[in-house]
């Protein structure tokens, strides 16, 4: 008994201190992912609760063959999404803060706040807003090919192309984390190697090459894991510029979870989806922490 | 900011014509700089301008570029839209409380994770830390049947409650509170503060500047949420601003002023916010990720 007493008097406040933050995350993070786990093989209904499926992993097998594999389809979607969006934002960030990094502290903060002001908008209003870029009618897109001379192009209609034009959307949000962890890392590196680098005759393009890009190695392996993992997310965008899904041809990871979850109330199924997600995030963050693990102290 | 003042000096011994000098470099350099930063703020500012131009049925074919400053689209979006502003109050009443929880309750963690030594300390922050790459859609069916199952659906609380749960926060302490130095704990206990005293008067006060980008983001992130939203709020006086929008689209189909004045109003509240704010933003974008 004394000893309990002795622990509550010497750890008690410790265990105060974090009780909020775990209780909240065992009640909304811990219970849901495992419950999430055993749905995924249930089949499960709001009036009768779930029930096994036989075999266990049935789930997992409808999840992929659904209407004709569509989660293949969204999957591969996904895929050149976060393939063409991260690519993009790795290399203007890295453009964008390379060239503003010499312009000095004022004109430095401003350009910054420029690209970063349109991501503190809801990624539904930015989606909302490149919807209407995109009317084909009146879409400010639609002009522009209108007075280049182009035929008309139905940008979010045509099932071809509807999912083009939201990685389009995607690649011209330009990524403003990065330009603002690029900047800071950059700011870092000492000014003595580019003066050292313009003894020995380099460009400012080698210089670039050889001394920027690889001294900010770390931020750019932090980066392309941060944008893989918001990719692999994508929903607002899409919802909100293709709200039809176009014939099944935009859709993404999430929108079939969205859709096999709650429009169609197949709890089952959907869990089995989330967790190839899960999966795919977990195989990526794993990728990070072995990548990082030499250059991060803790 | 200390790295960048120390670079501001070459800039300013330079003389002015060695700055703006006309090199392929330099107008390269501009070029790029002002395309690109046109794009990235052009579709807000054209949902502004639209939104500011008297428009019923559809926008002229020639898009408009100058707004008219005027407010016809704002005023019938609020006499044909009885709960925009309900959506807003309950964007706003959402935000605030997520807000607060997260500014007491994860510095509190974050001061117990840096600074004391309890047994399970490690497993507990790993676990803790190890929700970051759990994708939050994983959490959505159960959390919907919980909150079904305690009758918090169509209601704020189940969007308050699930928004307590964000890792980020801890974290982002834990960081700041590890660089204050132990021996200001030491000497308030010195000087008689209990243990909450020294939470209360030593490091909270002391953390302000990282509970500050805290709340900012906090707040923003679950201004701007949608997904979670859309799930858990079904009667149109319920929604938050996002999940209104997103639904004027059907609502008012043919009144597109409507449309652009609700999504650019919906919008205005962070934009305002991050003018004021910036500094702390960017500040909070990096304390986030480089430490990490």
């Amino acid at each position: 008994m004394t000893a309990v007493r002795a622990f509550i008097k010497k750890y008690g406040w410790s265990y105060f201190f974090i009780l909020p933050s775990f209780v909240t995350f065992m009640i909304f993070t811990f219970v849901p992912v495992l419950w999430s786990f055993v749905i995924s093989f249930q089949d499960y209904s709001l009036v009768r609760g779930g029930k096994w499926v036989t075999p266990l992993y049935a789930n997992y097998v409808e999840a992929f063959t659904l209407l004709n594999g569509i989660f293949i389809v969204a999957i591969r979607n996904t895929a050149l999404y976060t393939l063409f969006t991260v690519t993009a934002a790795i290399l203007l960030g890295l453009i964008i803060s390379s060239l503003i990094q010499p312009l000095g502290h004022r004109l430095g903060a401003f350009f910054r706040a420029a690209y970063y002001l349109p991501a503190v908008t809801s990624a539904l209003i930015v989606g909302l807003t490149w919807a209407y870029i995109f009317n084909a009618q009146w879409g400010f897109a639609t002009y522009l090919t209108r007075m280049v001379g182009a035929p008309p192009i139905r940008w979010l209609s045509d099932p071809d192309i509807a999912f083009w034009s939201v990685v389009l959307s995607a690649v011209l949000t330009m990524p403003a984390t990065a330009i603002v962890l690029f900047s800071a890392a950059m700011g870092g590196i000492p000014r003595e190697y580019y003066e050292a680098a313009e003894l020995d005759g380099a460009n400012p393009i080698r210089k670039w090459w050889h001394i920027t890009v690889p001294l900010v190695k770390s931020t750019t392996l932090y980066l392309v894991v941060l944008y893989t993992i918001a990719s692999f997310e994508v929903f607002e965008r899409i919802y909100i510029m293709v709200p039809s899904g176009v014939g099944n041809s935009t859709q993404t990871i999430v929108t079939q979870i969205y859709n096999n979850g709650f429009k169609d109330f197949d709890f089952g199924i959907a869990s089995a989806q989330a967790f190839v997600l899960f999966a795919m995030i977990a195989l990526v963050a794993i990728f990070q922490f072995r990548a990082l693990r030499s250059d991060v102290e803790y | 900011m200390a790295l960048e003042t120390t670079k501001v000096f070459p800039t300013l011994t330079e003389t002015p014509k060695a700055r703006f000098r006309f090199d392929g470099m330099n107008i390269l350099r501009w070029t790029i700089l002002i395309v690109t930063s046109i794009i990235a703020l052009f579709p807000m500012y054209w949902l502004f301008a639209n939104a500011f131009t008297p428009i019923t049925s559809n926008p002229p074919l020639t898009p408009i570029l100058v707004p008219a400053f005027k407010l016809d689209n704002f005023e019938r979006l609020l006499a044909n839209n009885k709960f925009y502003l309900n959506w807003m109050v309950n964007s706003l009443v959402v935000a605030c409380v997520v807000t607060a929880f997260h500014c007491l309750f994860d510095t509190m963690a974050g001061y117990a994770f840096a600074k004391k030594r309890f047994p399970g300390r490690n497993l507990l922050f790993v676990l803790i830390l190890s929700t970051l790459m759990i994708p939050i859609h994983v959490t959505f069916i159960p959390l919907y049947l919980i909150n079904r199952q305690l009758g918090l659906i169509d209601s704020l609380w189940a969007l308050i409650l699930p928004g307590t749960a964000w890792v980020f926060g801890i974290f982002l302490m834990r960081q700041y509170i590890q660089t204050l130095p132990g021996e200001l704990i030491d000497a308030a206990k010195i000087d008689g503060c209990g243990e909450w005293g020294v939470f209360r008067y030593v490091i909270f006060p002391l953390s302000l500047p990282a509970v500050a980008a805290l709340a900012i983001f906090t707040f923003v992130r679950s201004w701007n949420d949608f997904l979670w939203p859309v799930i858990a709020l079904n009667k149109p006086q319920n929604y938050t601003l996002t999940v209104g929008v997103a639904n004027l689209q059907g609502e008012f189909m043919t009144d597109w002023g409507i449309i652009f004045s609700g999504a650019a109003l919906a919008a205005l509240p962070m934009i305002i916010f991050f003018l004021f704010f910036q500094k702390y933003f960017l500040e909070g974008v990096r304390m986030g990720a480089l430490k990490g």
